[in-house]
């Protein structure tokens, strides 16, 4: 979860992530930020997002996402 | 012969109706509607005593928004689209500039525009859409129109930290939408998915063509942008046949795998621009989509919208760039050395454009104008102008026109043209920032910035969310204890490219 944090917090500083349920929905995320974050995400964890899971669902809190990620490294 | 940018309006509604011109999730309006409502607009523009001026269409994105631009210019005005995705700091920049008398706005857009600084007049869609249109004043404006009479103002990125409103008229519309409609072969039967916002040139694509043939135009909600697979299904639910993308819309898509689970089904034209389409993902469209039609763009603000195309007919290795190929009919592309002269075969030039296509200038900015917009150096016969882009370019083995790189601190992020400088101007301008270096990385496509001063990277992320579009932030921000600075004394660029940025770090 902390490289999870770290890697949005560099995207957006201004952003308490740990809180915020709504990124999503309130557009602080755009399109530049979820080809970072997979990206980045693929670097960091070794994963890689397959686009069926590139839902809003899935971007709408640090929480979701790192459950996404979990849920990708289980699997493989 | 065609004098006004409505005549493809007026005529189109003749023939169809009843057909959806313009549609959202929300709303759509067929053309008989369009064309109601824009001389309705028109006519209560006029009983106001507004000719001849600038018309603030602040609207959210819909086709609302698209008939009160036509609204604008039936009476005579021309448009100037904001959008409540725009900072505040920059839409007031923008209203210094205009010093406009009129705002037309919508229930989302009215509270913001009450708490400006303004003491014109505000007006709501909804309202003025009911005015009964005098057709004895929409033909008496239309009569003393000039095809050089200005349509609309778009503002651009400026170096300077003050963005450019870039003036452009009827005569050149019309000749980039003739010439852009031949190339791209649109018909009454074309389908667009708009992804561009309206505050653009890049919306002239489907807005006019969509006029002249009758089409349809489906404005593309920006969220599904982030959800490539939405995406594609949006696509194939309204049967889209044409798009007119950024590379990184496109991109999108093709990076994470998503041609491989679902297909755009309809699509019969392709065509994308603003940026350089790694060929990579370019194979994997064409791979997908063997019979599509794939087009390059190339053109800058200044000459309404694209100067120049190339239909793409050959494969292409890893290594290598599309070309931007050649000029539209009516156009010509003059590559200029440093000393104004013709390069020789094969070597580098200024890209600068010729022809009826080239806009007005800047709103209200006759020196930035004059510094671009220049006589034509190789004719010293009679008055010519031409623009210089800041563009370098060169031909190919093939004699195709290929863009090289910029000449300034310009750059294309997300399709969006940007100027460093104008990033930096801001920064300096948050209280607490004592000096600031904003550079491109190439390598992840991040602006980065780089600042001294004593504000934490949490506030001023914050304080550039205020005062820049959201596609000017910078993706990375990174406090120095202090400016690397060259022996001149000036702000160190290339030490900081090439050991403080983001994937030098070893990450």
């Amino acid at each position: 979860m902390e490289e999870l944090l770290e890697i949005l917090e560099e995207l957006h500083p201004d952003i308490d992530f740990e809180e915020c349920d709504t990124l999503i929905d309130e557009n602080i995320l755009d399109s530049f930020d979820i080809i970072a974050l997979i990206s980045e995400i693929n670097l960091e964890f070794g994963i890689s997002i397959p686009p069926d899971e590139i839902v809003p669902e899935n971007f709408n809190s640090a929480q979701a996402l790192y459950q996404l990620i979990e849920r990708l490294s289980d699997e493989d | 012969m065609q004098y006004n940018i409505l005549e493809y309006l007026d005529d189109t509604v003749r023939r169809v109706p009843e057909k959806v011109a313009y549609s959202n999730e929300k709303s759509s309006v067929t053309f008989q509607q369009t064309h109601d409502r824009g001389r309705a607009i028109g006519t209560f523009l006029s009983n106001k005593g507004i000719y001849k001026e600038p018309v603030v269409v602040f609207m959210s994105r819909g086709p609302e928004a698209i008939t009160a631009f036509y609204g604008a210019v039936y009476g005579g005005n021309y448009y100037v689209p904001l959008d409540e995705e725009m900072p505040r700091f920059r839409i007031e920049l923008i209203m210094e500039k205009l010093d406009p008398r009129v705002i037309i706005c919508d229930d989302s857009t009215k509270g913001i525009v009450d708490t400006f600084d303004y003491s014109g007049s505000v007006y709501l869609y909804n309202d003025i859409i009911k005015t009964p249109v005098n057709e004895d004043m929409i033909l008496e404006i239309r009569k003393r129109a000039i095809d050089t009479d200005p349509i609309y103002v778009v503002f651009t990125s400026g170096s300077t930290g003050i963005p450019k409103g870039v003036v452009a008229c009827h005569r050149s519309v019309i000749d980039y939408i003739e010439t852009l409609s031949d190339v791209l072969e649109f018909s009454e039967k074309t389908v667009f998915g708009n992804q561009t916002p309206l505050y653009f040139d890049a919306c002239l694509k489907e807005l006019y063509p969509t006029l002249k043939f009758g089409a349809t135009t489906y404005l593309i909600p920006k969220n599904l942008f982030m959800f490539p697979i939405k995406l594609v299904e949006y696509l194939n639910d309204k049967k889209i046949n044409t798009i007119c993308w950024v590379v990184s819309a496109l991109t999108m898509i093709s990076a994470f795998g998503v041609l491989d689970k679902v297909v755009p089904q309809y699509l019969e034209t392709i065509a994308f621009g603003s940026e350089v389409f790694p060929i990579k993902q370019f194979n994997l469209w064409r791979n997908a989509l063997p019979d599509t039609k794939f087009i390059n763009l190339y053109g800058p603000t200044e000459a309404t919208g694209m100067s120049c195309y190339y239909k793409i007919d050959r494969d292409f290795k890893e290594d290598e760039a599309i070309p931007i190929g050649a000029p539209f009919k009516n156009t010509e592309i003059i590559l200029l050395d440093d000393k104004n002269r013709i390069p020789d075969k094969g070597d580098m030039g200024e890209i600068c454009i010729r022809g009826t296509s080239l806009t007005l200038g800047y709103y209200k900015d006759f020196d930035r104008t004059n510094e671009v917009f220049v006589q034509n150096p190789l004719n010293s016969a009679y008055p010519e102008l031409i623009y210089r882009t800041g563009d370098l370019g060169k031909y190919n083995e093939r004699g195709e026109l290929v863009f090289v790189s910029r000449r300034d601190q310009q750059i294309k992020h997300m399709g969006h043209r940007i100027e460093l400088g104008e990033i930096e101007f801001n920064v300096n301008m948050v209280e607490g920032v004592k000096a600031a270096c904003c550079i491109y990385n190439k390598d992840n496509s991040k602006i980065e910035l780089f600042y001294v001063g004593d504000i934490s990277t949490r506030d001023l992320s914050a304080a550039l969310k205020k005062r820049l579009p959201r596609y000017m932030v910078p993706n990375y921000i990174k406090a120095l204890d202090e400016m690397p600075l060259t022996a001149n004394k000036k702000i160190d660029r290339l030490y900081i490219k090439q050991n403080l940025s983001r994937n030098k770090r070893g990450k």
